[in-house]
Protein backbone atom coordinates (compact mmCIF):
# COMPACT_ATOMS: atom_id res chain seq x y z
CA UNK A 1 0.00 0.00 0.00
CA UNK A 2 1.41 3.33 -1.36
CA UNK A 3 2.03 6.23 1.68
CA UNK A 4 -1.01 8.55 2.08
CA UNK A 5 -0.30 12.02 2.26
CA UNK A 6 -3.29 14.19 3.69
CA UNK A 7 -3.33 18.23 4.37
CA UNK A 8 -6.30 20.23 5.27
CA UNK A 9 -7.96 23.47 4.80
CA UNK A 10 -10.74 23.81 7.88
CA UNK A 11 -12.69 27.03 7.46
CA UNK A 12 -14.35 27.67 11.23
CA UNK A 13 -16.66 29.78 11.70
CA UNK A 14 -16.05 32.80 14.32
CA UNK A 15 -19.41 32.29 15.60
CA UNK A 16 -19.30 33.28 19.08
CA UNK A 17 -18.69 37.06 17.29
CA UNK A 18 -22.19 39.37 17.69
CA UNK A 19 -21.63 40.99 14.04
CA UNK A 20 -20.37 39.93 11.11
CA UNK A 21 -16.99 40.41 9.32
CA UNK A 22 -17.57 43.34 7.36
CA UNK A 23 -20.72 44.90 8.67
CA UNK A 24 -22.92 44.79 11.89
CA UNK A 25 -25.87 42.43 10.54
CA UNK A 26 -25.84 39.93 13.25
CA UNK A 27 -24.73 36.17 13.38
CA UNK A 28 -27.24 35.09 15.44
CA UNK A 29 -29.60 33.88 11.69
CA UNK A 30 -29.17 29.84 12.65
CA UNK A 31 -33.52 29.87 13.54
CA UNK A 32 -34.44 32.19 10.89
CA UNK A 33 -35.95 32.86 7.72
CA UNK A 34 -33.66 33.13 4.58
CA UNK A 35 -32.38 36.09 3.56
CA UNK A 36 -33.28 38.00 6.44
CA UNK A 37 -29.56 38.70 8.12
CA UNK A 38 -28.14 41.12 5.16
CA UNK A 39 -27.71 44.62 4.23
CA UNK A 40 -26.06 46.13 1.45
CA UNK A 41 -22.49 45.19 2.85
CA UNK A 42 -23.27 41.55 3.13
CA UNK A 43 -24.96 41.44 0.16
CA UNK A 44 -22.53 43.08 -2.34
CA UNK A 45 -25.06 45.95 -3.17
CA UNK A 46 -22.85 48.71 -5.03
CA UNK A 47 -21.00 51.63 -3.01
CA UNK A 48 -21.64 49.72 0.00
CA UNK A 49 -17.97 50.04 2.24
CA UNK A 50 -17.34 47.23 4.39
CA UNK A 51 -15.97 47.98 7.62
CA UNK A 52 -13.69 45.36 9.71
CA UNK A 53 -14.81 43.75 13.16
CA UNK A 54 -11.99 44.58 15.47
CA UNK A 55 -12.61 41.89 17.56
CA UNK A 56 -13.13 39.52 14.97
CA UNK A 57 -9.29 40.12 14.84
CA UNK A 58 -8.66 39.65 17.29
CA UNK A 59 -10.26 36.54 17.83
CA UNK A 60 -8.51 35.48 14.72
CA UNK A 61 -4.67 36.70 16.42
CA UNK A 62 -6.01 34.37 19.37
CA UNK A 63 -6.50 30.94 17.74
CA UNK A 64 -3.19 31.98 15.98
CA UNK A 65 -1.00 32.13 19.13
CA UNK A 66 -2.97 29.07 20.83
CA UNK A 67 -1.32 27.21 17.23
CA UNK A 68 1.56 28.31 18.58
CA UNK A 69 2.07 30.76 15.06
CA UNK A 70 4.22 33.47 14.07
CA UNK A 71 2.19 36.55 14.35
CA UNK A 72 2.86 38.62 11.09
CA UNK A 73 3.98 42.72 12.01
CA UNK A 74 0.60 43.41 9.52
CA UNK A 75 -1.81 42.08 7.60
CA UNK A 76 -4.27 43.06 4.92
CA UNK A 77 -6.81 41.92 2.70
CA UNK A 78 -7.51 40.89 -0.87
CA UNK A 79 -9.96 39.97 -3.52
CA UNK A 80 -10.15 36.24 -4.99
CA UNK A 81 -12.32 36.67 -7.89
CA UNK A 82 -14.66 34.15 -9.08
CA UNK A 83 -18.23 33.86 -9.87
CA UNK A 84 -20.42 31.41 -7.98
CA UNK A 85 -24.00 32.03 -6.75
CA UNK A 86 -23.07 32.16 -3.06
CA UNK A 87 -21.05 34.90 -3.91
CA UNK A 88 -22.36 38.08 -3.80
CA UNK A 89 -20.05 40.68 -5.34
CA UNK A 90 -18.41 38.26 -7.62
CA UNK A 91 -15.30 37.99 -5.56
CA UNK A 92 -14.28 37.19 -1.83
CA UNK A 93 -12.59 39.00 0.50
CA UNK A 94 -9.50 37.36 1.71
CA UNK A 95 -6.05 37.09 2.52
CA UNK A 96 -3.37 35.80 0.18
CA UNK A 97 0.07 37.53 0.79
CA UNK A 98 0.17 39.29 4.56
CA UNK A 99 -2.04 36.35 5.93
CA UNK A 100 -2.09 37.12 9.67
CA UNK A 101 -0.21 34.43 10.86
CA UNK A 102 2.38 31.31 9.61
CA UNK A 103 4.60 28.38 10.70
CA UNK A 104 2.06 26.66 13.70
CA UNK A 105 1.49 23.52 14.93
CA UNK A 106 -0.95 21.31 16.71
CA UNK A 107 -0.18 18.40 18.76
CA UNK A 108 -1.83 15.12 18.17
CA UNK A 109 -1.82 12.04 20.92
CA UNK A 110 -1.34 8.76 19.03
CA UNK A 111 -1.08 5.95 20.19
CA UNK A 112 2.38 5.56 18.42
CA UNK A 113 3.02 9.03 20.60
CA UNK A 114 3.00 12.38 20.00
CA UNK A 115 2.57 13.44 16.37
CA UNK A 116 3.43 17.16 15.57
CA UNK A 117 1.22 18.59 12.76
CA UNK A 118 2.00 21.90 11.52
CA UNK A 119 0.19 24.38 10.19
CA UNK A 120 1.09 26.39 7.39
CA UNK A 121 -0.87 29.54 7.65
CA UNK A 122 -3.80 31.28 9.54
CA UNK A 123 -6.15 33.81 7.45
CA UNK A 124 -9.09 35.45 7.66
CA UNK A 125 -11.78 35.84 4.76
CA UNK A 126 -15.74 36.46 4.36
CA UNK A 127 -18.32 33.62 4.67
CA UNK A 128 -19.99 33.19 1.49
CA UNK A 129 -23.77 32.26 1.36
CA UNK A 130 -25.65 28.95 1.49
CA UNK A 131 -26.42 27.32 -1.52
CA UNK A 132 -29.95 25.31 -1.03
CA UNK A 133 -29.90 22.49 -3.70
CA UNK A 134 -33.04 21.42 -4.82
CA UNK A 135 -32.60 17.37 -5.22
CA UNK A 136 -28.55 16.25 -5.28
CA UNK A 137 -25.34 18.54 -6.26
CA UNK A 138 -25.00 16.97 -9.35
CA UNK A 139 -28.78 16.97 -10.77
CA UNK A 140 -30.69 19.54 -9.35
CA UNK A 141 -31.57 22.17 -12.00
CA UNK A 142 -31.10 25.03 -9.77
CA UNK A 143 -30.03 26.37 -6.87
CA UNK A 144 -31.62 28.45 -4.17
CA UNK A 145 -29.21 31.00 -1.76
CA UNK A 146 -29.62 32.19 1.84
CA UNK A 147 -27.46 34.93 2.54
CA UNK A 148 -27.62 34.69 6.19
CA UNK A 149 -24.05 33.43 6.15
CA UNK A 150 -22.82 36.15 3.66
CA UNK A 151 -20.10 37.71 5.62
CA UNK A 152 -19.74 35.88 8.77
CA UNK A 153 -16.25 36.13 9.74
CA UNK A 154 -14.22 32.96 8.90
CA UNK A 155 -10.70 31.86 9.85
CA UNK A 156 -8.86 29.78 7.36
CA UNK A 157 -6.61 26.90 9.21
CA UNK A 158 -4.68 25.46 6.71
CA UNK A 159 -1.83 22.40 7.50
CA UNK A 160 0.94 21.25 5.88
CA UNK A 161 0.36 17.66 4.19
CA UNK A 162 2.02 16.01 7.10
CA UNK A 163 -1.65 13.98 7.94
CA UNK A 164 -0.91 9.94 7.01
CA UNK A 165 -4.19 8.26 7.97
CA UNK A 166 -8.00 9.87 7.56
CA UNK A 167 -8.19 8.65 11.24
CA UNK A 168 -5.19 10.91 11.79
CA UNK A 169 -7.16 13.60 10.12
CA UNK A 170 -10.59 13.39 12.47
CA UNK A 171 -8.28 13.81 15.08
CA UNK A 172 -6.70 16.92 14.29
CA UNK A 173 -10.35 18.32 13.78
CA UNK A 174 -10.95 17.37 17.24
CA UNK A 175 -8.09 18.96 18.69
CA UNK A 176 -8.93 21.98 16.97
CA UNK A 177 -12.27 22.58 17.62
CA UNK A 178 -11.28 21.39 21.53
CA UNK A 179 -9.20 24.59 21.42
CA UNK A 180 -11.24 26.53 20.08
CA UNK A 181 -13.59 25.77 21.79
CA UNK A 182 -11.47 26.77 25.11
CA UNK A 183 -10.54 30.19 23.30
CA UNK A 184 -14.13 30.97 23.44
CA UNK A 185 -14.24 32.20 19.81
CA UNK A 186 -16.16 29.32 18.36
CA UNK A 187 -19.78 27.20 19.05
CA UNK A 188 -19.23 23.98 17.00
CA UNK A 189 -22.81 22.65 17.78
CA UNK A 190 -24.07 25.23 15.16
CA UNK A 191 -24.81 23.86 11.45
CA UNK A 192 -22.13 25.03 9.14
CA UNK A 193 -19.42 26.07 11.80
CA UNK A 194 -16.53 24.31 9.84
CA UNK A 195 -16.08 22.99 6.63
CA UNK A 196 -12.72 21.30 5.20
CA UNK A 197 -10.95 21.17 2.11
CA UNK A 198 -8.94 18.15 1.99
CA UNK A 199 -5.84 17.26 -0.28
CA UNK A 200 -5.08 13.67 -0.61
CA UNK A 201 -2.71 12.08 -2.68
CA UNK A 202 -0.97 8.64 -3.08
CA UNK A 203 2.98 8.75 -2.80
CA UNK A 204 4.19 10.08 -6.41
CA UNK A 205 0.25 10.75 -7.74
CA UNK A 206 -1.33 13.59 -8.23
CA UNK A 207 -3.87 14.63 -5.44
CA UNK A 208 -7.13 15.76 -5.52
CA UNK A 209 -9.32 18.07 -3.52
CA UNK A 210 -12.14 17.64 -2.13
CA UNK A 211 -14.24 20.51 -1.12
CA UNK A 212 -16.73 21.34 1.44
CA UNK A 213 -16.74 18.67 3.92
CA UNK A 214 -19.19 19.71 6.00
CA UNK A 215 -18.91 17.23 9.38
CA UNK A 216 -16.12 15.74 11.16
CA UNK A 217 -17.16 12.11 10.33
CA UNK A 218 -17.49 13.17 6.83
CA UNK A 219 -13.90 14.43 6.75
CA UNK A 220 -12.49 10.34 7.44
CA UNK A 221 -15.32 8.92 5.24
CA UNK A 222 -14.22 11.36 2.34
CA UNK A 223 -10.92 9.70 2.74
CA UNK A 224 -11.34 6.82 2.97
CA UNK A 225 -13.29 6.52 -0.29
CA UNK A 226 -10.63 8.64 -1.86
CA UNK A 227 -7.76 6.15 -0.72
CA UNK A 228 -9.85 3.19 -2.35
CA UNK A 229 -10.83 5.12 -5.38
CA UNK A 230 -7.19 6.49 -6.12
CA UNK A 231 -5.78 3.01 -5.09
CA UNK A 232 -8.26 0.93 -7.43
CA UNK A 233 -6.98 3.28 -10.44
CA UNK A 234 -3.44 3.25 -9.69
CA UNK A 235 -4.04 -0.95 -9.62
CA UNK A 236 -5.45 -0.52 -13.26
CA UNK A 237 -2.66 1.45 -14.63
CA UNK A 238 -4.56 4.74 -14.99
CA UNK A 239 -2.94 7.85 -13.83
CA UNK A 240 -4.73 9.44 -10.96
CA UNK A 241 -5.56 13.47 -12.46
CA UNK A 242 -5.41 16.41 -10.04
CA UNK A 243 -9.12 17.68 -9.35
CA UNK A 244 -11.38 19.14 -7.62
CA UNK A 245 -13.69 16.75 -6.12
CA UNK A 246 -17.40 16.92 -4.27
CA UNK A 247 -18.22 14.65 -1.08
CA UNK A 248 -21.50 13.60 -1.44
CA UNK A 249 -22.39 12.95 2.42
CA UNK A 250 -25.70 10.58 1.89
CA UNK A 251 -23.99 8.50 -0.83
CA UNK A 252 -20.84 8.34 1.02
CA UNK A 253 -18.21 8.90 -2.46
CA UNK A 254 -16.67 11.87 -4.56
CA UNK A 255 -17.33 12.87 -7.54
CA UNK A 256 -14.97 14.91 -9.88
CA UNK A 257 -16.17 18.98 -10.50
CA UNK A 258 -14.47 19.66 -13.61
CA UNK A 259 -13.44 23.18 -12.67
CA UNK A 260 -11.72 25.68 -14.63
CA UNK A 261 -10.18 27.63 -12.49
CA UNK A 262 -6.80 27.86 -11.02
CA UNK A 263 -4.84 29.70 -8.91
CA UNK A 264 -3.81 32.62 -11.52
CA UNK A 265 -7.18 32.81 -12.57
CA UNK A 266 -8.58 34.03 -9.44
CA UNK A 267 -6.59 36.89 -10.04
CA UNK A 268 -5.89 38.05 -6.27
CA UNK A 269 -5.24 42.18 -5.71
CA UNK A 270 -5.33 44.28 -2.60
CA UNK A 271 -8.53 44.70 -0.98
CA UNK A 272 -9.10 48.42 -2.25
CA UNK A 273 -12.00 48.94 0.60
CA UNK A 274 -10.18 48.12 3.65
CA UNK A 275 -7.21 49.40 5.10
CA UNK A 276 -3.78 47.52 6.60
CA UNK A 277 -3.61 45.96 9.61
CA UNK A 278 -1.04 46.39 12.47
CA UNK A 279 -1.00 43.03 14.41
CA UNK A 280 2.28 42.94 16.64
CA UNK A 281 1.45 45.55 18.52
CA UNK A 282 -1.80 43.91 19.79
CA UNK A 283 -0.19 40.53 20.34
CA UNK A 284 1.04 41.36 23.55
CA UNK A 285 -2.68 42.40 25.25
CA UNK A 286 -3.87 39.63 24.00
CA UNK A 287 -1.37 36.78 25.19
CA UNK A 288 -2.80 37.75 28.38
CA UNK A 289 -6.32 36.88 27.78
CA UNK A 290 -5.30 33.79 27.09
CA UNK A 291 -6.83 30.86 28.35
CA UNK A 292 -5.29 27.51 29.86
CA UNK A 293 -5.45 25.52 26.84
CA UNK A 294 -6.33 21.74 26.61
CA UNK A 295 -2.68 19.86 26.48
CA UNK A 296 -1.27 21.97 29.74
CA UNK A 297 -5.11 21.76 31.23
CA UNK A 298 -3.93 17.46 31.07
CA UNK A 299 -0.99 17.79 32.96
CA UNK A 300 -1.66 20.25 35.46
CA UNK A 301 -4.81 17.56 36.20
CA UNK A 302 -2.44 14.94 36.12
CA UNK A 303 -0.05 16.75 39.09
CA UNK A 304 -2.51 18.41 40.86
CA UNK A 305 -5.34 15.87 41.16
CA UNK A 306 -3.27 12.56 41.20
CA UNK A 307 -5.35 11.33 38.29
CA UNK A 308 -4.84 9.18 35.85
CA UNK A 309 -3.87 10.31 32.19
CA UNK A 310 -6.11 9.14 30.40
CA UNK A 311 -9.21 9.89 32.81
CA UNK A 312 -7.41 13.48 32.01
CA UNK A 313 -7.15 12.86 28.21
CA UNK A 314 -11.44 12.31 28.48
CA UNK A 315 -11.84 15.25 31.03
CA UNK A 316 -10.10 17.65 29.01
CA UNK A 317 -11.44 16.79 25.26
CA UNK A 318 -14.51 19.11 26.57
CA UNK A 319 -14.23 22.44 28.45
CA UNK A 320 -17.47 22.13 30.07
CA UNK A 321 -16.52 18.46 30.83
CA UNK A 322 -13.07 20.01 32.62
CA UNK A 323 -14.86 22.34 34.31
CA UNK A 324 -17.65 20.08 35.74
CA UNK A 325 -14.78 17.79 36.83
CA UNK A 326 -13.17 20.41 38.83
CA UNK A 327 -16.14 21.62 40.90
CA UNK A 328 -16.75 17.88 42.02
CA UNK A 329 -13.08 17.58 43.13
CA UNK A 330 -12.98 20.36 45.08
CA UNK A 331 -15.48 18.85 46.78
CA UNK A 332 -14.68 14.74 46.89
CA UNK A 333 -12.00 12.62 46.34
CA UNK A 334 -10.24 13.07 43.23
CA UNK A 335 -9.80 10.13 41.78
CA UNK A 336 -13.01 8.93 42.78
CA UNK A 337 -14.78 12.22 40.74
CA UNK A 338 -12.55 11.35 37.96
CA UNK A 339 -13.44 7.90 37.34
CA UNK A 340 -17.45 9.03 37.90
CA UNK A 341 -16.95 11.74 35.53
CA UNK A 342 -14.70 10.74 32.77
CA UNK A 343 -16.07 6.84 32.87
CA UNK A 344 -19.41 6.62 34.05
CA UNK A 345 -21.37 9.92 33.72
CA UNK A 346 -19.59 10.58 30.22
CA UNK A 347 -20.50 7.07 29.22
CA UNK A 348 -24.79 7.90 30.01
CA UNK A 349 -24.27 11.33 28.77
CA UNK A 350 -23.10 9.73 25.37
CA UNK A 351 -25.37 6.80 25.04
CA UNK A 352 -28.44 9.63 25.85
CA UNK A 353 -26.52 11.85 22.83
CA UNK A 354 -26.19 14.72 26.17
CA UNK A 355 -23.93 17.07 26.61
CA UNK A 356 -22.31 18.19 30.20
CA UNK A 357 -24.50 20.99 31.26
CA UNK A 358 -27.45 18.55 30.98
CA UNK A 359 -26.03 17.60 34.51
CA UNK A 360 -25.60 19.65 37.92
CA UNK A 361 -22.18 18.96 39.19
CA UNK A 362 -23.79 19.03 42.66
CA UNK A 363 -25.66 16.65 41.93
CA UNK A 364 -22.73 14.51 41.37
CA UNK A 365 -21.22 15.67 44.43
CA UNK A 366 -24.14 14.38 46.39
CA UNK A 367 -23.97 11.19 44.70
CA UNK A 368 -20.50 10.66 45.59
CA UNK A 369 -20.96 11.93 48.59
CA UNK A 370 -23.60 9.05 49.66
CA UNK A 371 -21.70 6.32 47.39
CA UNK A 372 -18.30 7.58 49.82
CA UNK A 373 -20.54 6.52 53.19
CA UNK A 374 -21.32 2.96 51.60
CA UNK A 375 -24.97 3.40 51.65
CA UNK A 376 -25.72 3.03 48.17
CA UNK A 377 -24.09 0.46 46.11
CA UNK A 378 -22.44 1.29 42.77
CA UNK A 379 -24.95 0.14 41.14
CA UNK A 380 -27.23 2.20 43.10
CA UNK A 381 -25.16 5.28 42.27
CA UNK A 382 -25.15 4.71 38.18
CA UNK A 383 -29.17 3.96 39.03
CA UNK A 384 -29.67 7.42 40.12
CA UNK A 385 -27.49 9.30 37.22
CA UNK A 386 -29.30 7.52 34.80
CA UNK A 387 -32.37 8.33 36.80
CA UNK A 388 -31.87 11.94 36.82
CA UNK A 389 -30.82 11.85 33.16
CA UNK A 390 -34.15 10.38 32.22
CA UNK A 391 -36.58 11.37 34.52
CA UNK A 392 -34.99 14.61 36.63
CA UNK A 393 -35.10 14.64 40.31
CA UNK A 394 -32.35 15.23 43.00
CA UNK A 395 -29.91 12.38 44.07
CA UNK A 396 -31.79 12.84 47.35
CA UNK A 397 -35.60 12.19 46.04
CA UNK A 398 -34.12 9.77 44.55
CA UNK A 399 -32.51 7.41 47.04
CA UNK A 400 -35.50 7.73 48.75
CA UNK A 401 -37.87 6.78 46.42
CA UNK A 402 -36.48 3.75 45.42
CA UNK A 403 -34.34 3.33 48.63
CA UNK A 404 -35.76 -0.46 48.79
CA UNK A 405 -33.08 -0.97 45.22
CA UNK A 406 -30.72 1.31 45.91
CA UNK A 407 -29.63 1.50 49.57
CA UNK A 408 -27.19 -0.85 50.27
CA UNK A 409 -28.01 -3.98 52.28
CA UNK A 410 -26.95 -4.30 56.15
CA UNK A 411 -24.70 -7.27 56.51
CA UNK A 412 -26.96 -9.20 58.31
CA UNK A 413 -29.53 -9.34 55.65
CA UNK A 414 -26.58 -9.63 52.68
CA UNK A 415 -25.25 -13.04 54.70
CA UNK A 416 -29.47 -13.99 55.23
CA UNK A 417 -29.22 -14.26 51.32
CA UNK A 418 -25.86 -15.55 51.06
CA UNK A 419 -26.89 -18.49 53.10
CA UNK A 420 -29.91 -19.17 51.48
CA UNK A 421 -27.99 -19.46 48.21
CA UNK A 422 -25.73 -21.78 49.49
CA UNK A 423 -28.34 -23.72 50.56
CA UNK A 424 -30.19 -24.10 47.66
CA UNK A 425 -27.00 -24.82 45.68
CA UNK A 426 -25.26 -27.84 47.44
CA UNK A 427 -23.29 -29.13 44.57
CA UNK A 428 -22.60 -25.69 43.31
CA UNK A 429 -21.06 -24.96 46.94
CA UNK A 430 -19.17 -28.41 47.22
CA UNK A 431 -17.23 -27.36 43.80
CA UNK A 432 -17.08 -23.68 45.20
CA UNK A 433 -14.75 -25.59 47.86
CA UNK A 434 -12.84 -27.63 45.76
CA UNK A 435 -11.50 -24.02 44.66
CA UNK A 436 -13.79 -23.76 41.12
CA UNK A 437 -14.21 -20.21 40.10
CA UNK A 438 -16.86 -20.82 38.13
CA UNK A 439 -18.99 -22.42 40.95
CA UNK A 440 -17.89 -19.04 43.06
CA UNK A 441 -19.27 -17.42 39.74
CA UNK A 442 -22.39 -18.73 39.39
CA UNK A 443 -23.21 -18.02 43.64
CA UNK A 444 -22.60 -14.79 43.33
CA UNK A 445 -24.86 -14.43 40.36
CA UNK A 446 -27.46 -16.06 42.15
CA UNK A 447 -26.89 -13.59 45.23
CA UNK A 448 -27.08 -10.47 42.64
CA UNK A 449 -29.77 -11.72 41.48
CA UNK A 450 -31.92 -12.20 44.61
CA UNK A 451 -30.95 -9.44 45.63
CA UNK A 452 -30.94 -7.04 42.44
CA UNK A 453 -27.10 -5.82 42.42
CA UNK A 454 -27.79 -3.81 46.07
CA UNK A 455 -24.54 -5.93 48.02
CA UNK A 456 -21.05 -5.46 47.01
CA UNK A 457 -19.68 -7.87 45.81
CA UNK A 458 -16.39 -8.35 47.97
CA UNK A 459 -18.74 -8.35 51.00
CA UNK A 460 -20.41 -11.30 49.39
CA UNK A 461 -16.79 -13.34 48.62
CA UNK A 462 -16.35 -12.78 51.98
CA UNK A 463 -19.22 -15.04 53.21
CA UNK A 464 -18.80 -16.94 50.63
CA UNK A 465 -14.71 -17.32 51.72
CA UNK A 466 -16.27 -17.59 55.45
CA UNK A 467 -18.99 -20.17 54.76
CA UNK A 468 -16.47 -22.19 53.25
CA UNK A 469 -13.78 -22.06 55.80
CA UNK A 470 -16.85 -23.05 58.86
CA UNK A 471 -17.54 -26.39 56.49
CA UNK A 472 -13.95 -27.57 55.88
CA UNK A 473 -13.80 -26.99 59.60
CA UNK A 474 -16.42 -29.54 60.40
CA UNK A 475 -15.80 -31.72 58.01
CA UNK A 476 -12.11 -32.59 59.32
CA UNK A 477 -11.82 -35.55 56.74
CA UNK A 478 -12.22 -33.21 53.99
CA UNK A 479 -9.70 -31.15 55.07
CA UNK A 480 -7.52 -33.39 55.34
CA UNK A 481 -8.10 -34.45 52.02
CA UNK A 482 -7.71 -31.24 50.56
CA UNK B 1 2.35 37.95 -23.94
CA UNK B 2 -1.55 37.46 -24.92
CA UNK B 3 -2.57 35.42 -27.21
CA UNK B 4 -6.33 34.57 -28.68
CA UNK B 5 -6.38 32.11 -26.20
CA UNK B 6 -5.91 34.40 -23.31
CA UNK B 7 -8.91 36.99 -24.14
CA UNK B 8 -10.82 33.75 -24.77
CA UNK B 9 -10.55 32.48 -20.85
CA UNK B 10 -10.39 35.83 -19.96
CA UNK B 11 -13.68 36.57 -21.64
CA UNK B 12 -15.00 33.06 -20.03
CA UNK B 13 -13.63 34.28 -16.06
CA UNK B 14 -15.77 38.02 -16.70
CA UNK B 15 -18.44 35.82 -18.08
CA UNK B 16 -18.25 38.64 -21.05
CA UNK B 17 -19.80 36.88 -24.48
CA UNK B 18 -16.99 37.81 -26.85
CA UNK B 19 -17.22 37.85 -31.03
CA UNK B 20 -14.96 36.12 -33.21
CA UNK B 21 -14.41 39.58 -34.34
CA UNK B 22 -13.45 41.02 -30.74
CA UNK B 23 -11.11 38.48 -29.90
CA UNK B 24 -8.73 38.94 -32.94
CA UNK B 25 -8.64 42.71 -31.78
CA UNK B 26 -8.21 42.22 -28.24
CA UNK B 27 -4.46 40.52 -28.03
CA UNK B 28 -2.64 43.73 -29.64
CA UNK B 29 -4.67 45.60 -27.48
CA UNK B 30 -3.92 44.18 -24.02
CA UNK B 31 -0.84 43.38 -25.17
CA UNK B 32 0.23 47.33 -25.50
CA UNK B 33 -1.08 47.61 -22.25
CA UNK B 34 1.33 45.20 -20.71
CA UNK B 35 4.23 47.01 -22.25
CA UNK B 36 3.45 50.29 -21.04
CA UNK B 37 3.59 48.54 -17.53
CA UNK B 38 6.99 47.59 -18.18
CA UNK B 39 7.90 51.25 -17.46
CA UNK B 40 7.68 50.07 -14.08
CA UNK B 41 11.00 47.64 -14.27
CA UNK B 42 12.75 51.59 -14.86
CA UNK B 43 11.86 52.20 -11.10
CA UNK B 44 14.75 51.66 -8.85
CA UNK B 45 13.98 47.76 -6.67
CA UNK B 46 14.55 49.25 -3.45
CA UNK B 47 11.71 51.42 -3.74
CA UNK B 48 9.19 50.04 -0.79
CA UNK B 49 5.87 48.08 -2.31
CA UNK B 50 2.63 50.90 -2.33
CA UNK B 51 -0.18 48.46 -0.24
CA UNK B 52 -2.59 51.14 0.22
CA UNK B 53 -2.73 54.42 -1.35
CA UNK B 54 -4.80 56.09 1.76
CA UNK B 55 -2.04 55.60 4.19
CA UNK B 56 -4.74 54.60 7.14
CA UNK B 57 -3.91 51.53 9.24
CA UNK B 58 -6.81 49.66 11.60
CA UNK B 59 -9.64 51.21 11.06
CA UNK B 60 -12.29 49.13 13.01
CA UNK B 61 -15.79 48.91 14.19
CA UNK B 62 -16.75 47.61 17.64
CA UNK B 63 -18.49 44.24 17.46
CA UNK B 64 -21.95 45.40 18.18
CA UNK B 65 -24.86 43.54 16.18
CA UNK B 66 -27.34 46.33 14.27
CA UNK B 67 -30.47 46.30 12.17
CA UNK B 68 -30.64 44.38 9.26
CA UNK B 69 -32.63 44.88 6.21
CA UNK B 70 -36.17 42.84 5.49
CA UNK B 71 -36.30 40.17 3.50
CA UNK B 72 -38.30 41.76 1.64
CA UNK B 73 -36.25 44.57 0.46
CA UNK B 74 -33.19 41.79 0.12
CA UNK B 75 -34.89 40.33 -2.92
CA UNK B 76 -35.92 43.34 -4.29
CA UNK B 77 -33.21 43.34 -6.63
CA UNK B 78 -33.73 39.75 -7.40
CA UNK B 79 -34.59 38.57 -11.15
CA UNK B 80 -35.80 35.30 -9.69
CA UNK B 81 -36.83 34.61 -6.17
CA UNK B 82 -38.42 31.39 -4.68
CA UNK B 83 -39.77 30.69 -1.08
CA UNK B 84 -37.59 33.51 0.68
CA UNK B 85 -34.79 32.48 -1.38
CA UNK B 86 -32.44 33.77 -4.29
CA UNK B 87 -32.84 31.53 -7.36
CA UNK B 88 -29.76 31.68 -8.71
CA UNK B 89 -28.30 29.09 -11.93
CA UNK B 90 -27.52 24.91 -10.95
CA UNK B 91 -23.90 24.81 -10.17
CA UNK B 92 -21.26 22.52 -10.94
Amino acid sequence: MKEVIIGLEVHVQLNKLRSKLFCSCSTQYHDSEPDTHTCPVCLGLPGALPVTNGKAVDNAIKVALALNCNIEEWTMFYRKNYYYPDLVKGFQISQYDYPIATNGSISLDMEGGERIIRIKRVHMEEDPGKLVHVGTIDKSRYSLIDYNRSGMALLEVVTEPDLRTPKEARLFLNKLKNILEYLDVFDSSLEGSLRVDANISLAGGARAEIKNISSYKGVEKALLFEIVRQNNLVRRGVKVVQETRHFDEVRGITISLRTKEGEEDYRYFPEPDLVPITIADRVDDIKKTLPELPDAKRQRFVLQYGISDNHAKVLISELGLANFFETVATEVDANLSATWVADILKGELNYRDLDISAFSPNHMVQILQVLKKDTITENGAVQVIRTILDEGGTPSEIVKIKSKDLLKMDVDASENITLRVIEENPGAFQDFCKGKNEAMHFLMGQVMKETHGTVNRSTVIELLNKSKKEKLQNAPDNHREA
Amino acid sequence: MITKKTVDHLGWLARIKLTEEEKEKFPDQLNSILDYFEKLDEVEADVSPTHHVLGLTNVFRDDVAGQSISQEDALGNAPRKERGYFKGPRII
